[in-house]
């Protein structure tokens, strides 16, 4: 095993990316400082003053009123006041189907399927192309089987693992034509895409502090302001009731200055990231011609940072390692189970067999990536498959 | 790193002799709750947790590799399929040969590593296996099917320490699977209820017992559930004639037949083993004088060994109790492992009055 630790290489974004300076200033400065925003007194009226200059800062930054942004714990706890809260809400006995694709990340995908298990839902899954995004016609088709029967629909914006682009406005508008509540997961988008909440349409969208610069342990779900969702957490009374909970101000300080500083590099931060990866996607393709580039094509339909392959003939986690041991972190982009990788739910929902699903990598690109990182995979990434590919042969 | 002290223990020793060594846990079930739950197992996900935990404190990297296919076939089945055959198998035997030193070893030596390096008692040098400095522990036994180019890829940096000193050296280093308790049970056997488990997998399969005459005494339910050797839980109906305990003799899957008998009974002269592998020596031929251990932790007996065919026959110096088909016999030079083989055949000192004990190895494969 050779080993060169002494330069990382972070191709991993997508899973978290380095807190930005600025964010980390706000919130080592508010950790200093004392009060709970729910207090009455002057230290209480202090931190609810920067929680809730921060909630306008946010409202700003994704398009919504100050008013619409509840904060949580980050993005799963958002998915979950969603997806429960929502279905909760409109459930009455004939409206129990939930809509979504079978491309979620697990915080929407787990939460419909518990929903299904244990609240007697009915999932309906939303077939998705080869390019991992569903048509908003696949959407009218399913509403429009049984319209009063749908409690709430759930499509992301972006992937976490093959970075596509969903048609967000256009679904939500299917949605609404028939008066259903439509919720999406921006975790990824929010960093790399304009997220505009009004703009559109959804009625909740989920954001988290973590992927875009900020502290891991804040998020917060957009919700209009006619939504409604019963609570997950009960106690004592904040965020409109619908989320109980003492508000993290530090967290929530630094996540809205993270996403203001995100928001304002964002488009220059897009056109430099999707240039990187094309480089990225070059650099693997020459040394490794038979990878496949799954997900769609890069352009817009695409998160400009992602790039997700299939090595043929290779274990995902034996790459994973090898690269590791050469100070480049990536990931397999799929869930574990004590560690253990299984094949992608994301790539068989598009269609790929078992193997291709187990033999696949994410490498993710975000605001401190550099030349040398992509430069640094192109290297050795010809070598590495090499090697995978003779450990998978035996 | 099975998250165990012994495991952990060695991965530090061979960091510090100055290996770059990597953390493998092997993850032996896709649904770990599905085996043994608590402290005691190697395939739970408090032990993945303590073996990652370790790792960490030995600052090597870690990562869990997915052999739940591979020990599903090559350890469960052939354990269920070893039952049903009538044989007693040692599955810790079996990982070893097929995961640990076989799919484990295979997979790192493509990924560039030079060696596996594992937890066990017992000592490795040039391809020769020898026996633990701590008789109590030694693991000899369980790792003698393993090949000489298996043994050359294979490091057991505990081999000459004793167990207590190693519990020692790893609270030393801050290590929390210092106190945590050894496992005994059969770690796929998710409550160490390994009958409850074959009839599962096995269903009933009814037979008689009879005694060494031929008479019936009984019925059970499943003959995969007797282990030669095994007094309890016979459910013989009807009292030996001279009221002295009876015990299994002799297992017969075709027609399901469980012997019992009075303990003299078990009195093994003559072993027929087959599959031998050699590593201390060279297959002999010549008959060979030597130790054999036929069980784990049993105790050795003079014998004379010698090869017939491809199988290998050993002439007990004096009789042994207790041996069951299926088992290894490891041959020893004092301390060094000559060989092994699987037990394929057994001649009591009191040959059973159905079978004449010649007649006896020829019925076995």
């Amino acid at each position: 095993m050779s080993s060169n630790r002494t330069s990382p290489v972070y191709l991993d974004h997508a899973a978290t990316t380095p807190m930005r300076p600025e964010a980390i200033a706000a919130m080592t400065e508010e950790l200093a400082r004392l009060g709970n925003p729910s207090s009455l007194h002057a230290a209480g009226r202090r931190a609810r003053r920067v929680v809730e200059e921060s909630r306008e800062q946010l409202a700003e930054v994704f398009g919504a009123r100050p008013s619409e942004v509840v904060f949580t714990s980050g993005g799963t706890e958002a998915d979950n006041l969603a997806v429960k809260g929502l279905y909760w809400a409109r459930r009455d006995g004939s409206r129990r189907r939930v809509l979504t694709t079978s491309v979620e990340h697990h915080a929407v995908l787990d939460s419909v399927r518990w929903l299904e298990e244990a609240q007697g839902a009915e999932a309906v899954w939303l077939v998705v192309g080869s390019d991992g995004a569903v048509r908003p016609e696949v959407l009218r088709a399913a509403i429009a089987q049984a319209p009063q029967q749908v409690a709430m629909v759930s499509v992301m914006w972006a992937n976490n693992e093959v970075g596509t682009v969903q048609p967000v406005s256009e679904l939500a508008a299917v949605a609404h034509e028939y008066g259903v509540p439509f919720h999406t997961d921006a975790v990824q988008a929010a960093a790399q895409l304009p997220v505009d909440f009004a703009a559109s349409g959804a009625d909740a969208l989920t954001v988290t502090g973590h992927k875009l610069g900020g502290p891991v342990g804040a998020g917060a779900l957009i919700l209009a302001r006619g939504a409604a969702p019963v609570p997950v957490l009960h106690g004592g009374g904040q965020e409109r009731d619908i989320r109980s909970g003492t508000l993290d101000t530090p967290a929530i300080r630094a996540f809205a200055v993270a996403a203001a500083v995100c928001a304002k590099q964002r488009a220059d931060e897009a056109e430099r990231l999707a240039a990187l990866r094309d480089d990225l996607v070059h650099q693997v393709l020459a040394a490794v011609p038979d990878a496949v580039l799954n997900g769609p094509p890069p352009g817009p339909g695409r998160l400009p940072g992602n790039a997700h392959f299939s090595f043929p003939g290779c274990e995902g986690d034996a790459l994973l390692m090898l690269l590791d041991a050469n100070g480049i972190a990536c990931s397999t982009g799929s869930a574990c189970t004590a560690g253990v990788a299984e094949p992608s739910h994301v790539l068989l929902a598009m269609g790929a067999d078992d193997s291709r699903a187990r033999g696949s990598l994410r490498f993710s690109l975000g605001h401190t990536s550099t030349k040398h990182d992509v430069d640094a995979l192109g290297l050795v990434i010809g070598e590495v498959v090499d090697r995978a590919r003779r450990a998978a042969a035996r | 790193m099975s998250g165990g002290v012994d495991s952990a223990t060695a991965a530090a020793r061979a960091v510090d002799a100055g290996h770059e060594v990597t953390g493998v846990h092997l993850a032996l079930s896709s649904n770990p709750s599905s085996y043994r739950t608590g402290a005691r197992g190697c395939c739970t996900l408090e032990d993945a947790r303590d073996a990652r935990r370790a790792a960490d404190v030995i600052s090597i990297p870690f990562y869990v590799w997915d052999m739940a296919e591979r020990f599903h076939r090559d350890v469960v089945e052939d354990f269920v399929a070893e039952y049903a055959a009538g044989r007693t198998p040692n599955p810790c035997l079996r990982c070893n040969e097929k995961i640990k030193f076989a799919a484990v070893l295979d997979r790192a030596l493509a990924l560039g590593f030079d060696a596996v390096c594992t937890g066990h008692y017992a000592r490795a040098s040039d391809g020769i296996l020898h026996r633990a400095a701590d008789p109590g522990k030694d693991q000899s036994y369980v790792l003698a099917v393993l090949t000489s180019d298996q043994l050359r890829h294979a490091m057991f940096p505990l081999g000459d320490t004793p167990k207590t000193q190693v519990r020692a050296e790893a609270a030393r280093r801050g290590l929390a699977v210092a106190a945590k308790p050894d496992s005994h049970d059969v770690c796929f056997v998710a409550d160490g209820d390994t009958k409850g488990f074959l009839a599962r997998h096995l269903g009933q399969a009814p037979g008689r017992i009879v005694d060494e005459s031929g008479a019936v005494v009984g019925e059970h339910e499943g003959a995969y559930a007797f282990t030669v050797g095994q007094r309890r839980g016979l459910r013989v109906d009807r009292p030996a004639a001279d009221g002295r305990p009876r015990y299994v003799l002799d297992i017969e899957p075709v027609t399901r037949t469980v012997t019992v008998g009075p303990a003299e009974g078990l009195d093994i002269t003559e072993v027929m083993a087959e599959r031998p592998v050699w590593t201390g020596c060279a297959p002999p031929s010549q008959p060979l004088d030597c130790l054999v251990q036929l069980r784990a932790h049993g105790e050795v007996h003079g014998c004379t060994a010698r090869l017939d065919g491809e199988a290998l026959r050993i002439r007990l110096h004096r009789p042994a109790r207790g041996v069951a088909k299926g088992q290894a016999a490891v041959l020893y030079h004092g301390d060094t492992v000559l060989g092994s083989a699987t037990i394929s055949g057994t001649s009591a000192a009191t040959p059973l009055a159905r079978v004449p004990a010649g007649q006896d190895l020829t019925e076995v494969r």
